[in-house]
């Protein structure tokens, strides 16, 4: 059982997590949130920031394996958490995960501002379902309508989708 | 765009989280911080505390059980969407969670959150006070439990005390045999609803309407409990006419003005057709329809 803690305003903590597989210790301060712990902090900007409320979508990272609004969270509630950013999809050899790949080939990014968010969202839903590669286009845009695209037009994007569905599937 | 300086409270259990919130005028409970952080972030709310729930397991729970489905207010919104004993009890749920904005916010949203919230267009309250369900609070003086429908005071008010947490929801299961329907219209999916319904059905042996609780979100400063329409319907055959002249009835509710992107009237509209559609979509869900 852990202790109740309590922190004075702007009071440094330690948090340990693990991003893209690597062990981190770092003091935040408790008003920090997680998108800046990360960009600005740990140097990973490939999470981007457009709204800081939740909308927009770019900054979506995965907590403990679910896509999550990283500017939607503190640094400090993710204390003990695993978080994977667009930073951790590819493969150690360098090889693309299948929504990389997908996003090439379909050109699903035009200026690339909304393109890590998009793909974090994407590879938690092939987490999810089984069912994308035949998928109406419908349900598609239902499952990434939190995510804003300013730049496609959304075709690209939904076919990526079914691309990365495949791919997955290929690889087994 | 950051928050400001805050006290930081991260209680282990509820005991210690009412104590913090008796400690200080102006403390905040961050569950999933949906709404919550957004507001921090604009400084809309400078909270001087906030405390943070997610180390309590004990009100991380879904519990179906004699009839009624108990959600413990940290329970993820999207945790209790894909639960299929919930589901199974009571299918108004997971057809109400899927409207309540994007997968990716409810991985992080709480039951709790969007009731203590108490937005009226969100779809959580409306479901409560639809289903004729209840809350539970907790303060120094202990377990109290409330009616939804004596819950949901005002915009973003409810009837729980400043030194006071949301423990529990609890919906009734619906009957065997009874029809159940969620749906909402917005300009695009996930946004909140130009209005949103939600209705079930239950008839009797002669066919006729025995049990309808129909409820709407969008629609005022509270969720709103469509009492007329249901007395209207109550006792009467089913039929397409009917259900299409409880949509009419169901317009006197709406007492919210005209805003930047809806008026008053198309909101009227909407409403009336949705209340005629869900009813529709309950009623093939019923026994033997
Ligand atoms: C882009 C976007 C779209 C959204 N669309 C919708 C939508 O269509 N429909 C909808 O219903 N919601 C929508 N939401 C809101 C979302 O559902 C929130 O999750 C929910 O309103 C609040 O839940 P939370 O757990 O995140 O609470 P928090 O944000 O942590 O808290 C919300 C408020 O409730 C208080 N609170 C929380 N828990 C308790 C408790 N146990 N006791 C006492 N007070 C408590 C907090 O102090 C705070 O004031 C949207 C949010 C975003 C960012
Ligand atoms: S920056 Fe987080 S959703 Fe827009
Ligand atoms: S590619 Fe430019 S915003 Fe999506």
């Amino acid at each position: 059982m852990t202790e109740t803690t309590e922190f004075e305003p702007n009071a440094l903590v330690r948090i340990n997590v693990e991003v893209n597989g690597r062990a981190v210790s770092e003091e935040v301060s408790t008003r920090l949130l997680l998108s800046d712990f990360l960009r600005h902090q740990l140097r990973l900007t490939g999470t981007h920031v457009g709204c800081e409320h939740g909308v927009c979508g770019a900054c979506t990272v995965h907590i403990d394996g679910t896509p999550a609004r990283s500017c939607l969270t503190l640094a400090v509630q993710v204390d003990g958490c695993s978080i994977r950013t667009v930073e951790g999809l590819a493969n150690a050899d360098g090889s693309l995960h299948p929504v990389q790949q997908a996003f090439k080939e379909c050109h699903a990014l035009q200026c690339g501002f909304c393109t890590p968010g998009f793909m974090m969202a994407v590879a938690g839903l092939l987490d999810e379902r089984d069912d994308l590669r035949t998928a109406e286009d419908d349900s598609i845009r239902e499952d990434i309508a939190g995510n804003v695209c300013r730049c496609t037009g959304y075709m690209n994007i939904v076919s990526a989708v079914r691309r990365a569905a495949e791919l997955t599937n290929e690889k087994g | 765009m950051k928050p400001s300086a805050f006290r930081y409270a991260l209680p282990s259990t509820l005991r210690d989280a009412i104590d913090i919130r008796a400690r200080f005028e102006d403390s905040v409970i961050l569950a999933g911080g949906q709404s919550l952080i957004p507001t921090m972030n604009f400084r809309l709310a400078n909270p001087e505390v906030v405390i943070d729930l997610r180390k309590l397991d004990e009100l991380n729970y879904v519990r179906v059980a004699d009839g009624v489905v108990r959600i413990g207010a940290m329970a993820r919104q999207r945790v209790v969407e894909q639960n299929d004993e919930v589901a199974a009890a009571n299918p108004l749920i997971r057809e109400t969670l899927l409207n309540v904005a994007h997968p990716v916010i409810r991985n992080r949203g709480t039951v709790g959150g969007s009731l203590a919230h108490a937005d009226p267009s969100a779809e959580l309250p409306t479901l409560l006070t639809t289903m004729r369900g209840a809350i539970t609070v907790c303060g120094p003086s202990g377990r109290r439990t409330i009616a939804a429908e004596d819950f949901f005071e005002f915009i973003f008010t409810t009837a729980m005390e400043p030194d006071e947490l949301l423990v529990e929801a609890a919906i009734p299961a619906l009957e065997p045999g009874e029809g159940w329907a969620f749906a909402e219209f917005a300009r695009r999916h996930g946004d909140y609803s130009v209005a949103g319904v939600a209705v079930t059905l239950k008839l009797g042996a002669d066919r006729r309407i025995d049990r309808v609780r129909l409820g709407a979100c969008g629609i005022a400063t509270t969720p709103a409990l469509l009492t007329e329409c249901e007395r209207f319907l109550t006792g009467k055959s089913p039929s397409p006419e009917l259900f299409a002249e409880a949509g009419t009835l169901a317009r006197d509710a709406v007492t919210v003005s005209d805003d930047s992107a809806t008026s008053k009237v198309y909101r009227q509209h909407v409403l009336a057709g949705l209340v005629a559609r869900n009813l529709t979509t309950a009623m093939t869900r019923t026994d033997g329809a």
